[in-house]
């Protein structure tokens, strides 16, 4: 009976011994190879996230020539056509530079004079119902449009331009849209802009007159968009980590995202709340809201989406417009415009995160330098609204580890070579 | 030895459970617990059954897509010629859809197009249907989550 009982308890502490030993070496396996595995409803949004849940681009039925190849290669020549500027010095790539995924690395942009707005990129840009910071534009010929006749962009007009494309780019020109009318009798400068002269020149114009302007002035943001709509993002390491995840919630590589980056990940669709705006493969929602993002100094505050919505539905370019090549019905962003509610004041479009590391600074005005100041901005809930209100609740609780994973996840969105 | 049996199954429990690592959870809409997510509901004040289906199933995020609403009195009769509005709102956060959806046409048999459907974040959602009909009004609300 005692010596049994001894047996017994040499035999239960080997036993909790073994136990433990097994316990420690899988727990070491665990740390050295894997952070927690993926559920089966995250491994799903990660999927969503990725590259290869990019639809092809939809078709812009307002542009007759979207996807035609000689309309992109026209397009792509006026692009980097300085000469299309008051100053002979400002083409689109003044701003939009390929060479930083087509932003300018400044806070404003700079053409004949300071915009005081942060360029976006152009890359996927296309997928967009609407264009720019605040949806001025609702297609991406009716933006190209805007820039052109602004007098701190390229500080021009419409019949500049015409002039412009009669003398060096008819051939292109006729082979697209047709015979190019007799330019001669227009006046070299004349079109709706702030410059009084120009501005009195238009006025001066018939209505007939107006229209073969216009209908040039269309066809060049049409070419400007075909070419436009080629710039499409490129797989990131993020995409290649996707690409590796098994169903099992495993990546069946190692290594390629670090274990800080895939913590910083797990926030993002998590505790950071990223993904509720931030969503879908090119990382945005193409929606408009308002953060509280505080304003430039010495800068007033932008009204964001009001205004864009009063300048949309009044745009001679927009695609219920005259110059636009698609059936009414098919102009379903105007169709179903949001236009009253007080979520429109001060709401901005939500900025796509490919190559985001490289495409600083951010928000409307490039108010914040670093990806650290705009994570600390979302960690705070955002800031107070200075016109609308923030749509945030709440603090997000982010430790300074957990927003510096954040910042590394935000790196692995960067286009690999 | 037969004592020692619940110890071996307590370890290799233990065991199992390391191995089964811990999928953390995302932090999804946290709609109350309990919501109605049926596709027919009553509306508010009893007058009318409704019902919707989507040409998209499930519905994804950030697609425009079309509805179809079918209106019936509670014994079953099409609700014909009615006037209604929808509107969206995420009832966590303090935004509706980025789009206003339209009835765009009666379809017959108590049925109505309704266009311009979008959604831009995943969580709960309320479609709201206000309906008027004969002069006699009533609101729905369905709930959906979305992913
Ligand atoms: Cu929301």
């Amino acid at each position: 009976m005692q010596r049994s009982a001894t047996r017994n308890a040499r035999l239960f502490l080997l036993m909790v011994g073994a136990a433990m030993a097994l316990l420690l070496a899988a727990g070491a396996i665990a740390f050295l190879t894997d952070s927690p595995r993926w559920s089966v409803d995250e491994v799903a949004l990660l999927r969503s996230l990725a590259l290869d849940a990019l639809e092809p681009l939809p078709p812009d039925p307002s542009n007759r020539v979207a996807d035609h190849p000689g309309a992109a290669a026209l397009g792509e020549r006026l692009f980097f056509d300085a000469r299309f500027s008051a100053n002979g010095a400002v083409s689109c790539a003044s701003c939009h530079m390929p060479e930083r995924y087509f932003t300018d690395g400044r806070p404003f942009g700079v053409g004949v004079g300071v915009i005081p707005l942060n360029t976006m990129t152009l890359v996927g840009a296309a997928y967009s119902p609407w264009f720019t910071w605040d949806g001025k534009a609702d297609s991406q010929w009716a933006q190209a449009l805007l820039p052109l006749e602004n007098a701190v962009e390229h500080g021009g007009d419409r019949t500049f331009y015409a002039h412009l494309i009669a003398e060096h780019y008819a051939a292109e020109y006729e082979a697209l849209f047709g015979p190019l009318p007799d330019l001669s009798r227009f006046p070299r400068r004349a079109g709706p802009v702030d410059d009084p002269d120009a501005a009195a020149a238009w006025g001066a114009m018939t209505p007939e007159e107006q229209d073969a302007i216009n209908r040039i002035f269309a066809n060049m943001g049409k070419a400007l968009a075909a070419y436009q709509r080629t710039l499409l993002p490129k797989p990131a390491r993020f995409d290649r980590y996707v690409a590796s995840l098994g169903d099992d919630g495993r990546p069946s590589r190692p290594g390629v995202l670090s274990e800080d980056e895939i913590a910083g990940l797990r926030i993002f669709i998590g505790k950071g709340q990223c993904i509720n705006c931030h969503n879908g493969p090119r990382f945005t929602n193409d929606a408009f809201h308002n953060t509280g993002v505080p304003a430039a100094p010495g800068y007033p505050v932008h009204r964001g989406r009001i205004d864009g919505v009063a300048i949309v539905q009044s745009d001679l370019f927009n695609c219920l417009g005259p110059y636009s090549d698609a059936a009414p019905e098919a102009c379903t962003a105007l169709r179903f415009i949001v236009t009253e509610g007080d979520t429109l004041p001060g709401a901005m479009k939500t900025p796509t995160l490919r190559n985001v590391a490289e495409t600083g600074p951010y928000m409307h005005t490039g108010q914040f330098a670093t990806l650290a100041e705009v994570i600390e901005h979302y960690n705070a809930g955002g800031g107070f609204a200075l016109i609308g209100h923030n749509e945030l609740h709440q603090p997000l609780n982010l430790t300074p580890t957990e927003a510096k994973q954040l910042e590394a996840f935000l790196h692995t969105l960067t286009e690999e070579p | 030895m037969h004592r020692l049996y619940p110890l071996l199954i307590l370890a290799v429990l233990i065991l199992v459970g390391c191995f089964s690592s811990p999928a953390s959870s995302t932090t999804s809409a946290s709609a109350p617990a309990n919501l109605d997510f049926s596709t027919t509901r009553l509306s508010e004040a009893g007058r009318y059954r409704v019902s919707f289906t989507s040409e998209l199933n499930p519905i994804a995020i950030n697609r425009l897509h079309t509805w179809t609403l079918h209106v019936e009195t509670p014994d079953g009769a099409p609700v014909e010629n009615a006037v209604i509005q929808v509107h969206g709102d995420m009832p966590e956060h303090r935004h509706g859809m980025p789009t206003a959806p339209k009835v765009t046409q009666y379809l017959g048999d108590g049925n109505y197009r309704v266009e311009g459907m979008r959604f831009q974040m995943g969580g709960w959602w309320e479609v709201v249907f206000e309906i008027e009909a004969n002069g006699e009004k009533d609101r729905v609300v369905f709930n959906l989550l979305l992913r």
